[in-house]
């Protein structure tokens, strides 16, 4: 951060109280206008592929973000190709990140974390690897909750340098993150301030979108309406393209319109191994396999080399863990059909 | 009397707080259970609600994710995790349950780490998530836990999400939603409830098969004693039917 920054916070007497961790994003908002101001709003094909988009839009030290839920509507093919790239000393943003984490953990690809959730899988268990990467020291680790992490994105979407909320405050979450109290100037009152999170790349995963990055998706949306805006650089992958026209004909079901886009990826079953409301439900075999082969750093680093690093895109994971037979089978659990 | 076991019981009591008309956010596990049960028995109206954004699915059967397609299933809204914490914010939400480590007489509650050093914890764990922002700002925090003498304890190593912070006022006097805190503690042993004052635990009713002892010497704080302590009612054949048939049939939560 610039020294300017902290000077800045220094001198200011509206603020009450300080969390003492590290800030690693810049919040403000004039410098987030200049990136914006310079992001291109043409109405152009942005199609491209994993391998490119990482490759060009993903620099080492970067701070970034994912899309989704952790195992839910997750942009695997991004993932693991950040992985497969060797990408290092990423910023990461944790809000409920469960198998975007693991695979991120699995390449040591960060080393600072915003903290929301991390290492559980929820109803599933801890991850051991990710466990161990965090308690390791290795990482520098700032504390949030979801609905900070949440809010920070949305100050960040709304062109904001904070926001102001009502939660954490007295509690060592708020002593371990980098927010600040601070009063209302109409009641007085005492609020937790948040600084915008505006990443520099942030992946999302959608249901269908056209060549220009209009996108639809289905299901509950958690922060991503929010994200797309305030990444300063938003790969979109998708289950599917559909025509500009489909997108002109129902304009009120756009979630993301295009000149938040930079990329676009067709992927289909790109989720996988997480659930993709509508399409196809998480692959609880496979997020168990992770889960055991992580017991073993030794076993954990020979999957890895299988999965991902031995495989040349997400296809060729997909195949190697059932390919389109396995998809049937999750699309059937996900529509409740029972089984045979 | 019914054969149960301890997170029957607990799910069973925990069911029986969530009156019809009201709304609950709910996690994965047992919670989501004693929500479910709840609908099932004596709330059909009860709403509830996912911080990934489900809001009143008709869940047809346990979620494994709060974000997860089950979580907005035949919904009243798919919305976003935004739009239930404002939901929150805004102080239309009367309920919510919390899980963790280590829980202390306030009902401050950790789910963040064990260790001194936060940089580099002895062990960590998935830290908030949402925890902090429901027991900021729901009206009533509940939680369900196995108690014993570790997990109840004053020397509480991280403070995730707020009970009463240090008692008396202080957890308004920091500057979180009047009114709000921690309601219920429903454990194996017995039901706390909260001081109206001193906001410490105060224990409410002792659950058959323990002693006043059990509970104090199963506690590291110590504990306060409502005037007159009833024996909790036990859970009953007709919930313990729709739980084991309806809720959870495969016992992935009951069966633990």
């Amino acid at each position: 951060m610039s020294t300017m920054l902290k000077d800045k916070n220094k001198d200011n007497n509206f603020v009450l109280n300080s969390g003492q961790n590290e800030l690693f994003t810049n919040p403000d908002a004039d410098a987030a206008r200049e990136v914006f101001r310079k992001k291109s709003r043409a109405l152009k094909p942005k199609l491209s592929t994993a391998e490119e988009v990482v490759r060009t839009m993903v620099q080492d030290g970067d701070y970034i973000a994912i899309g989704g839920f952790g195992a839910n509507r997750i942009p695997t093919a991004i993932l693991h190709e950040i992985v497969r790239q060797g990408k290092k000393h990423l910023g990461f943003a944790g809000h409920t990140s469960t198998h975007d984490f693991q695979i991120l953990t699995a390449g040591e690809c960060f080393d600072r974390l915003d903290i929301a959730y991390i290492i559980g899988l929820e109803a599933r268990g801890l991850s051991p690897n990710a466990r161990r990467y965090v308690e390791s020291g290795k990482v520098k680790l700032t504390e949030w909750t979801n609905a900070t992490l949440s809010w920070r994105i949305k100050a960040a979407a709304m062109g904001l340098s904070f926001m102001p909320a009502r939660n954490i405050m007295g509690t060592d979450t708020f002593k371990y993150s980098a927010a600040k109290e601070i009063l209302c100037p109409f009641t007085g009152q005492k609020y937790a301030a948040f600084p915008a999170l505006y990443p520099d790349f942030a992946a999302i995963h959608v249901h269908e979108c056209d060549v220009y990055g209009n996108a639809h998706v289905y299901g509950a949306s958690v922060s991503d309406q929010d994200l797309a805006k305030a990444a300063k650089r938003l790969v979109l992958t998708t289950e599917r393209i559909i025509p500009n026209e489909k997108i002109r004909q129902n304009p009120e079901g756009t979630f993301i319109p295009y000149w938040c886009v930079d990329a676009i990826v067709e992927v289909p079953y790109g989720s996988y191994p997480g659930n993709m409301p509508y399409e196809y439900f998480s692959d609880e075999q496979h997020i168990r396999e992770w889960l055991k082969y992580e017991k073993d750093p030794d076993e954990f680093k020979k999957f890895i080399d299988r999965q991902i690093f031995g495989t040349k895109n997400f296809y060729e994971y997909l195949e190697l863990n059932g390919g389109i037979e396995k998809m049937k089978k999750l699309r059937a659990i996900e529509f409740l059909i029972p089984n045979e | 009397m019914a054969d149960y076991n301890p997170l029957e019981l607990m799910i069973c009591v925990a069911a029986r707080n969530l009156e019809d008309g009201s709304t609950v956010v709910v996690g994965t596990g047992a919670p989501c259970a004693a929500a479910m049960l709840a609908q099932k028995t004596h709330s059909p109206n009860m709403c509830i609600l996912f911080e990934a954004g489900g809001v009143a699915p008709i869940l047809p059967s346990m979620p494994i994710s709060v974000g997860d397609s089950r979580t907005f299933h035949q919904a009243i809204m798919a919305s976003s995790m935004p739009e239930i914490m404002e939901t929150c914010q805004r102080g239309m939400v009367d309920y919510t349950f919390l899980g963790g480590a280590q829980i202390d007489m306030y009902g401050n509650i950790n789910s963040t780490m064990i260790g001194k050093d936060h940089g580099k914890p002895k062990v960590r764990f998935p830290g908030s998530g949402g925890a902090n922002d429901l027991a900021s700002l729901c009206w009533r925090t509940m939680m369900m836990t196995v108690q014993d003498a570790k997990r109840f304890t004053n020397d509480i190593d991280f403070i995730t999400s707020p009970g009463y912070l240090k008692g008396g006022n202080t957890r308004y006097e920091a500057g979180l939603p009047k009114g709000t805190g921690p309601y219920r503690i429903i454990t194996n042993m017995a039901i706390m409830g909260f001081d109206d004052d001193t906001k410490r635990m105060k224990v409410l009713s002792i659950n058959p098969g323990y002693t006043r002892e059990d509970v104090q010497e199963n506690c590291g704080f110590e504990l306060l004693w409502a005037d007159k302590i009833s024996e909790t009612d036990p859970p009953h054949e007709d919930e313990l039917r729709i739980l084991r048939d309806e809720v959870d049939p495969h016992r992935y939560i009951i069966g633990r």
